[in-house]
């Protein structure tokens, strides 16, 4: 077993346009978190190439896999993934942080976001204070503090319930409307179904891919 | 403000999270930092002490002194007969002929007889000098003159008595201008001397009481022989010169020209019936001893601060894991590795400085107090050792929080962020 090889993504050739809205689905053991791993540049390839507007990402240093997380990308999680030692407002400032942004601007910028998920009243509030929902609202305003051309969602209804999980979809509908690229897992059809385009995984390779629909 | 200063603020507000905990943590090392603080400032108030005690005996002086030696005739001895030794005043011309390095040269001869004033009496000792005594001794007079050259060369009886010898035989009245009976003569009372303030208290004891004269007065008047009764016995000791002063004009040639004065003492004294003070050799020996001691101290407090270190590096390590979950986020949401390794750092960091400075502040709190309640001690915190200190702990500091901050930041954020 330790010297199975194992391929979590085989042969996979796919290309995402700039402003698609990519749903990927599939089994667990299909591939699809690596692919979004791959996708986020938080993980290389072994073997194959991934072209992120056109530089290839295997090539890098990781110091510049980070300078291009935190310039181009804004991650969405199931489990939301926030700090729970840090208010609203600092969790939504965090990607500032390490983008070249002074304190004073990060903040506005974050109260900004805030107040565009409609938790401008929980500014000041701990994760563990807020709903599930809010959670992943506060999740998604920190996505786009550092204005990111692409977000990639894992699961990011998984943890909700269906009510809110559909206001979830909403904002995203809303981020993909500004132009952004997205690229969600999720093993809800009818979350899958608000996408313009699914990718179904199994066995780390493309089963079936509906292409863009309007 | 840059982006070294925003990630450095992330480290010291991890610190708040958990206040308890971080003073728990840098416990270690204030309690380090106070203790070596605090022990080298009670070294070396000690060793100050010393020094100073010797230095007033003079640091360029040698001190001669005949010494009665060991009597093994004792058994066969007739009760009464004279007893010869001691220094003589051809040692003393050999050695201002020998050693040109010598400045000042200052016999004394030591009178055992009691000093009256009618009938006041005080049994004390009578030192017969030189005029230039006072200089080489640093005493200081109260009132009154010391003797001139004059008085010494024409055996003049005159006396300067110490601060406590005045005081026991006249209480409040000026001595100066009356007269003093040593022995079977009479003197006239010329100056009065300031009450010693070196902090050898046995030497200032036998100043103070002790009256001064000519020299040449003494071997007038007295010869070489000291009578010393005592029931059924009576001893005669011949001495010619109880103590030779010398001064040395430069410090450097104190422990070398000491060795050949011994060894000329040892060439013409059958027996050894002197001994050689050399203030510089004890403070040389003083400063080794202290040195020794902060060494032994020094280390010491090194393992404590070592074991402080060690309780950071084991919560830092706590935390890391603690934390793996933040490191992925942060990571994902685009920290590199050295922002990681420096939050971490920062940390630690700030524990072992402030931890450092507490310390500080403790151990000069503690040598302080040690000053107030141990009654006849010094202590002195040298600026030497708050620098050591605060480097030390600053460096355990580093060194503690250097592999956990490197852990953390090798962490791979997909890992990292699976961590529950």
């Amino acid at each position: 077993m330790g010297d199975a090889v194992v391929r979590a993504l085989d042969g996979v050739d796919l290309v995402i346009g700039k402003g698609e809205f990519v749903a990927v689905m599939g089994p667990s053991g299909s591939g699809k978190s690596t692919l979004l791993n791959l996708l986020g540049c938080l993980d290389r390839p072994d073997q194959g190439q991934y072209l992120l507007d056109g530089q290839d990402v295997a090539s890098l240093h990781d110091d510049e896999l980070s300078a291009l997380r935190s310039a181009r990308l804004g991650f969405i999680f199931q489990s939301f993934n926030l700090i729970q030692s840090l208010n609203v407002v600092q969790n939504i400032g965090l990607p500032l942080v390490y983008g070249d942004c002074d304190p004073a601007e990060a903040e506005a910028r974050s109260r900004k976001l805030a107040a565009r998920v409609g938790l401008t009243d929980r500014c000041s509030h701990r994760p563990m204070e807020l709903s599930g929902g809010q959670q992943q609202r506060v999740a998604i305003a920190r996505s786009l503090a550092n204005n990111p051309v692409i977000i990639l969602a894992d699961e990011p209804t998984g943890n909700l319930d269906s009510r809110t999980g559909n206001e979830i979809m909403a904002l995203l509908a809303e981020l993909h409307a500004e132009g952004r690229t997205i690229v969600m897992v999720t093993h809800e059809d009818d979350i899958a179904a608000k996408a313009q385009r699914v990718v179904t995984m199994r066995d780390g390779r493309v089963q079936h891919d509906t292409g863009v629909r309007s | 403000m840059t982006r070294f200063l925003r990630i450095a603020r992330i480290g010291s507000e991890g610190l708040k999270l958990h206040p308890l905990r971080s003073l728990l943590t840098a416990l270690g090392i204030i309690i380090g930092v106070g203790t070596v603080i605090y022990m080298l400032a009670v070294i070396e108030g000690r060793g100050a002490e010393i020094q100073e005690r010797i230095k007033a005996r003079g640091s360029n002086n040698i001190i001669l002194r005949a010494r009665k030696p060991q009597d093994d005739t004792k058994a066969s001895a007739t009760r009464s007969r004279e007893v010869v030794y001691g220094l003589t005043y051809e040692d003393a011309r050999r050695i201002h002929d020998t050693f040109k390095e010598v400045d000042v040269l200052v016999p004394v001869r030591d009178v055992a007889s009691a000093v009256y004033n009618g009938d006041a009496r005080s049994d004390t000792v009578t030192m017969a000098t030189v005029p230039w005594y006072l200089d080489v001794s640093r005493g200081s007079l109260q009132h009154g003159r010391w003797f001139t050259d004059l008085e010494m060369s024409d055996a003049t009886p005159v006396a300067v008595l110490g601060a406590t010898l005045a005081r026991s035989l006249f209480l409040w009245k000026d001595p100066v201008g009356a007269s003093v009976r040593i022995g079977s003569k009479v003197y006239a009372i010329i100056g009065v001397l300031e009450a010693t303030v070196t902090s050898d208290e046995r030497e200032s004891l036998k100043r103070d009481r002790a009256a001064y004269i000519p020299l040449t007065t003494v071997r007038e008047r007295f010869g070489e022989r000291n009578v010393k009764t005592a029931t059924g016995s009576m001893d005669i000791e011949r001495v010619e010169l109880h103590e030779i002063i010398l001064q040395v004009k430069d410090a450097k040639d104190v422990v070398s020209i000491s060795e050949g004065v011994r060894t000329m003492l040892a060439r013409f004294h059958t027996n050894e019936d002197y001994e050689i003070d050399v203030p510089l050799a004890l403070l040389e020996e003083a400063q080794r001893e202290s040195n020794k001691a902060k060494q032994l101290f020094g280390s010491i407090a090194a393992i404590s601060l070592l074991v402080g270190g060690i309780g950071i590096m084991n919560i830092m390590l706590a935390s890391v894991t603690e934390r793996t979950r933040e490191i992925g986020i942060r990571r994902a949401l685009g920290a590199r590795r050295s922002d990681i390794t420096l939050q971490f750092l920062v940390e630690t960091l700030i524990l072992s400085v402030a931890g450092g400075i507490i310390g500080i502040v403790c151990g000069i709190s503690a040598a302080a107090l040690h000053e107030q309640f141990v009654t006849d001690s010094h202590t002195m915190v040298t600026a030497m050792s708050v620098v050591l200190a605060f480097g030390i702990s600053a460096f355990v500091g580093v060194l503690a929080g250097l592999y956990p901050a490197v852990r953390a930041s090798a962490m791979d954020p997909i890992e990292a962020l699976r961590h529950e």
